[in-house]
């Protein structure tokens, strides 16, 4: 574990608030990580285990990713996923920025229940929004049928923008607490246009909770269940959902194959946003 | 500082129509329309006549459904809890901790948080179910007892027994916990990073114990950050639907669960709309309940 400081001579006691360097709580935050972990490295580990009963080590194999990746039906689901994900993102991430300068620079009649509306998104029971978009898509504003690959995934693409966007309003919105606005009259007063002091000061300035936002967008799109599983028809199967069926049935180390996949690709992507996030940060201190 | 809407016009409508646009149209109106078959009745296989009846609302307060709700409160409420009891400690470890430990440890609790529910709950399945590895490891355990046994010449233990882990109340409460621990985790770690630590020196030199001054100097100071952390723990947690579903037994249902069987097989649109609304405003409750200490707490303070 990397919990560890520098190495220390042998005689330095724990200061008083080194809380850290404690046993009780170390043994706490170790079994703590413990459970987090232990149930999806298993996951992972056995995914290579060459035995249906999968419990104990018979081998390495990587046939269950052979079968995953040889399941249609799995491969549509999975890219129907990052299609929505996808999306999501950028419908999100426009309107979350638009939200937020929304917000943080105008002053308008009704301004806090706008803004409560704009929490509202977030604190409602998925379960709640979930039936709310089933029946807006089956009376209010029926999707068509049948249509072509990605118009199909509209109605889920919609409902995920509309939780996903007041989150990224809230992202930005901090980050443009720190903005000084005197940049901005600056920039007005030598001549530019509102919208080129939009363009070149402001969304420079956001650059970092719009990344973030993204970020934010993109996981909570990929890892939604509830309110897919209440807008997907039969052919807009999203992973989630996918993987919700075949538990249903059995649990195989196909599903721990493709499970493993998605684990390793969303790592991957939250380490590129942190990494992009941390250095436009450190672009806009230095 | 902020400008008058009046001064920009142009400006204003171009940056706030489109959001206002999308969250009346893609959210307010489809809960206004759930909203309003709350008070409606089926009148055929497909229609619903919005005939402002309170049936629904009467017929969610029956003893079975009361319970259901009841019961939805007690697991969410032991949840959170075990949330809080956990992650007190781990969160205080890490504020305190160095800051290149600080950073690796907050990525550590974060990124379970990024990985899909669905997978995690699968992954605790896996753990927990009959053939899964606790039961592994214990029956392990058993057999190599049983055979120390027998060597002292005792008598054998009997066959080992799995035990059931899975589909029951307590693995409702176990999944919960697994999933909304890094809830209760940064919230928590947020009020401890920022509290004024010359307080708790200054409780430690005067003679308290760690134990009494966490309880009395760090518990009160870090309330506004336990407070929210409870609060983002329960939310989710009482309208749980995936949880209860895969880990859950027959009488383990949470509400969402009986909203979901509503909507998709019982196809009793009002009523299901109804136990939404119900949910909905439990959830406000709780909101509200929150500012209230919130607001108490920082007048007292004054």
């Amino acid at each position: 574990m990397k919990e560890r400081p520098a190495p220390r001579p042998p005689k330095d006691r724990p200061g008083p608030l080194e809380y850290l360097r404690r046993w009780p709580l170390r043994i706490m935050v170790g079994v703590t990580l413990l459970f987090l972990y232990l149930p999806l490295m298993t996951l992972m580990v056995f995914s290579f285990n060459d035995s249906r009963r999968n419990i104990v080590w018979e081998g390495f194999t990587l046939k269950y990713y052979e079968k995953a990746f040889s399941n249609a039906s799995l491969i549509e689901a999975f890219s129907n996923s990052l299609t929505i994900a996808f999306a999501t993102t950028v419908l999100s991430v426009t309107l979350g920025a638009l939200a937020a300068v929304m917000l943080w620079r105008f002053r308008f009649p009704g301004k806090t229940a706008v803004e409560g509306g704009m929490a509202l998104p977030i604190v409602v029971p998925e379960i709640c929004m979930g039936v709310a978009m089933l029946v807006f898509f089956a009376r209010v504003m029926p999707w068509p049928q049948g249509l072509p690959w990605p118009a199909n995934l509209g109605a889920i693409i919609i409902a995920h923008t509309s939780f996903a966007f007041p989150f990224v309003a809230t992202v930005v919105r901090a980050r443009l607490a720190s903005f000084n606005r005197e940049l901005e009259e600056a920039a007005r007063d030598l001549g530019a246009s509102e919208w080129r002091t939009f363009w070149d000061v402001l969304v420079p300035h956001m650059q970092p909770g719009l990344i973030a936002g993204a970020l934010l967008a993109f996981t909570l799109s990929l890892d939604d269940f509830v309110i897919t599983f209440f807008t997907a028809g039969p052919d807009t199967v999203t992973f989630p959902v996918k993987v919700y069926s075949m538990l249903r049935f059995s649990v195989t180390p196909e599903v721990n194959a493709a499970s493993t996949v998605l684990i390793v690709l969303t790592v991957v992507l939250t380490a590129a946003g942190l990494y992009l996030q941390a250095r436009s940060e450190d672009r806009k201190k230095g | 500082m902020e400008q008058s809407w009046r001064r920009a016009k142009a400006a204003f409508a171009a940056i706030a129509l489109p959001p206002m646009v999308w969250l009346l149209l893609f959210f307010l109106i489809p809960l206004a329309v759930i909203w309003a078959y709350s008070f409606g009745e089926n009148t055929g296989p497909v229609t619903i006549d919005l005939t402002g009846t309170f049936s629904n609302y009467l017929r969610a307060i029956e003893p079975i459904y009361l319970e259901i709700f009841g019961k939805s409160v007690v697991i969410a409420g032991i949840t959170t809890l075990l949330c809080l009891v956990i992650g007190f400690p781990v969160a205080l470890a890490i504020a305190f901790a160095s800051p290149r430990a600080k950073i690796w440890l907050l990525l550590l609790i974060m990124l379970p948080f990024w990985t899909n529910l669905l997978i995690r709950t699968f992954a605790l399945i896996a753990v927990l179910r009959e053939h899964g590895y606790v039961n592994f490891v214990l029956e392990w355990l058993w057999n190599n007892a049983s055979w120390v046994m027998t060597f002292a010449g005792l008598q054998p233990l009997g066959e080992f027994e799995p035990l059931k882990l899975l589909y029951n109340n307590a693995a409702v409460v176990i999944g919960l916990v697994y999933v909304h621990l890094p809830f209760m985790v940064l919230p928590l770690y947020s009020a401890l990073d920022r509290m004024d630590r010359s307080l708790m020196e200054a409780s430690l030199d005067l003679g308290a114990g760690h134990l009494r001054t966490i309880l009395l100097v760090v518990v009160p100071l870090a309330a506004p950050g336990i407070a929210s952390g409870v609060l983002i723990t329960f939310i989710p947690a009482l309208g749980a639907y995936l949880t209860p579903d895969l880990l859950g037994g027959p009488d383990s249902q949470m509400i969402a669960n009986v909203i979901e069987r509503q909507f998709k097989r019982a196809n009793d649109w009002p009523f299901g709309a109804a136990l939404s609304f119900l949910l909905m405003y439990l959830t406000f409750i709780a909101i509200a309940l929150q500012a209230l200490l919130q607001r108490r707490s920082e007048v007292r303070r004054i």
